[in-house]
């Protein structure tokens, strides 16, 4: 579903990522963890083009990334993807939020997307919000929201930058939840996340990164248990004794 | 001391008030077609093809570098003989309101460039990865997106530009077309009362602009609370 071969990226001299290779097949979840400033975010910004790379190649369902000739925005309109900070649009009510853009991309009519959006509301315990605006959700239904809002467009795959960072402690679980039953109805997934109870429940590969390299990549069983570099047991001791 | 004697101006009201219509007609049109032509300036600016951001800094430079009046007296002088040439129009044709409001527009459209600029960048940049991540092409983003979220937090400063305008439409006198304030000189002077009407166009002016300005003040101050 998603193959990355050798991706390197650059901001002038400075080496954001060096030669990451991974592989992501249908239905699988991939964790990818690591210290901050370490690369993750920018390695799946780069799987639906948003960050571009210099070398490497990265092919997604058949398509080829990096390629300048390939369209990028319809690429996209099949890769659905989730910020740290929900980014829903604020002038517009919840229900606009999650019909725009199968209106204007995919030319679903109005009834259609209408539909199909209260059902994705429903899904992640929202409908009663439709018609509301975002600044009057709570955040952790915002990302909710905007985990609708990317379902809408019915994605191939999902991509996550750090869904929860941006939450309260009490408003995480319930975006958890909407993950996890996604990732048990088999959707492909690749989450940037240090939640590692979801990473032990879910995930089906724990992608470890450091200085834009990717370090560890194996079961979740293998990572959690023994972790081969020191870098990983260093960052694993962390965030797990406290 | 002056003799004040106000009693021509009620015989000259409805002169007058052709004035001020001929003076909200050009500041109305002006803004509009300003903030338009600023909308495509500023997108050029932000442009990641070098020549039309090159064209659009060359632009708003050069219009905020020359006075008002000097654009005005260009757009009287020369573009209504390269209108009667080109379009064949008979000589002598009376453009002047139409290139004062040419002339209003392309000079606005440097200042709202700056502004509407401004507010674009002031949207988050998240905000365009967002609608990118769902499909849209750039400019779907900008129009769907971006710019209207843009505009809402502009509105103020837009508004504030446009009473400025309003002010600045005195400066058609220059061509002497009667605007409103072009028609309260020339009853002042017809009437040997140009003290008398100066005051009475002043305060017109005033009443008008401080007025605006409450109400676009308002409406900051809710924009702010909401």
């Amino acid at each position: 579903m998603i193959s990355m071969n050798k991706v390197s990226k650059h901001y002038g001299s400075f080496q954001v990522l060096t030669d990451c290779t991974t592989q992501v097949h249908k239905g699988e979840v991939i964790v990818v963890c690591g210290p901050s400033g370490s690369g993750k975010s920018t390695l799946i910004k780069c799987v639906n083009g948003l960050e571009p790379f210099q070398s490497g190649e990265i092919i997604v369902n058949g398509v080829s990334v990096g390629d300048p000739k390939t369209n990028l925005s319809k690429l996209r309109s099949t890769v659905g993807m989730v910020f740290q900070n929900f980014e829903l649009f604020p002038h517009m009510s919840i229900i606009d939020n999650l019909c725009i853009a199968q209106i204007k991309v995919l030319g679903r009519s109005q009834e259609q997307a209408r539909e199909k959006g209260h059902k994705l509301l429903d899904r992640v315990g929202l409908r009663a919000q439709a018609e509301k605006y975002p600044g009057q959700l709570s955040g952790g239904q915002q990302q909710r929201v905007a985990i609708a809002r990317a379902l809408a467009m019915d994605p191939i795959c999902m991509l996550f930058d750090e869904p929860t960072s941006a939450l309260d402690p009490e408003m995480v679980n319930e975006v958890l939840d909407v993950m996890t039953e996604l990732a048990q109805e088999g959707m492909t997934m690749m989450c940037v996340t240090h939640e590692m109870g979801f990473a032990r429940r879910v995930a089906s590969r724990v992608i470890f990164m450091d200085q834009g390299r990717i370090v560890e990549d194996d079961s979740k069983e293998a990572f959690f248990e023994h972790a081969r570099s020191e870098r990983a047991q260093q960052f694993l001791a962390k965030i797990l004794h406290h | 001391m002056h003799d004040y004697d106000w009693s021509s101006i009620p015989n000259s009201l409805p002169f007058l008030w052709d004035g001020m219509k001929i003076s909200l007609e050009i500041t109305l049109s002006a803004v509009v077609f300003g903030i338009i032509w600023g909308t495509l300036l500023a997108l050029m600016r932000l442009s990641p093809v070098k020549p039309l951001s090159w064209f659009a800094a060359g632009y708003v430079n050069l219009f905020r570098a020359v006075p008002l009046v000097m654009v005005l007296l260009w757009f009287f002088l020369i573009v209504p003989r390269l209108l009667e040439s080109l379009l064949g129009l008979p000589r002598g044709t009376d453009m002047r309101l139409a290139s004062a409001i040419a002339g209003f527009a392309l000079f606005e459209a440097a200042y709202y460039s700056e502004i509407i600029r401004a507010g674009i960048q002031s949207v988050p940049k998240g905000q365009m990865g967002a609608a990118s991540a769902l499909g849209m092409t750039y400019g779907q983003a900008m129009r769907l997106v971006v710019l209207p979220q843009a505009f809402r937090n502009m509105v103020p400063l837009l508004l504030t530009q446009g009473i400025i305008l309003f002010q600045d439409t005195s400066l058609v006198y220059v061509s002497a077309l009667a605007d409103f304030f072009g028609a309260a000189y020339k009853v002042g002077d017809r009437d040997g009362r140009l003290v008398e009407l100066l005051l009475f166009a002043g305060a017109v002016y005033f009443v008008l602009c401080f007025t605006a300005s409450r109400i676009v003040r308002h409406y900051q101050n809710r924009l702010k609370t909401a």
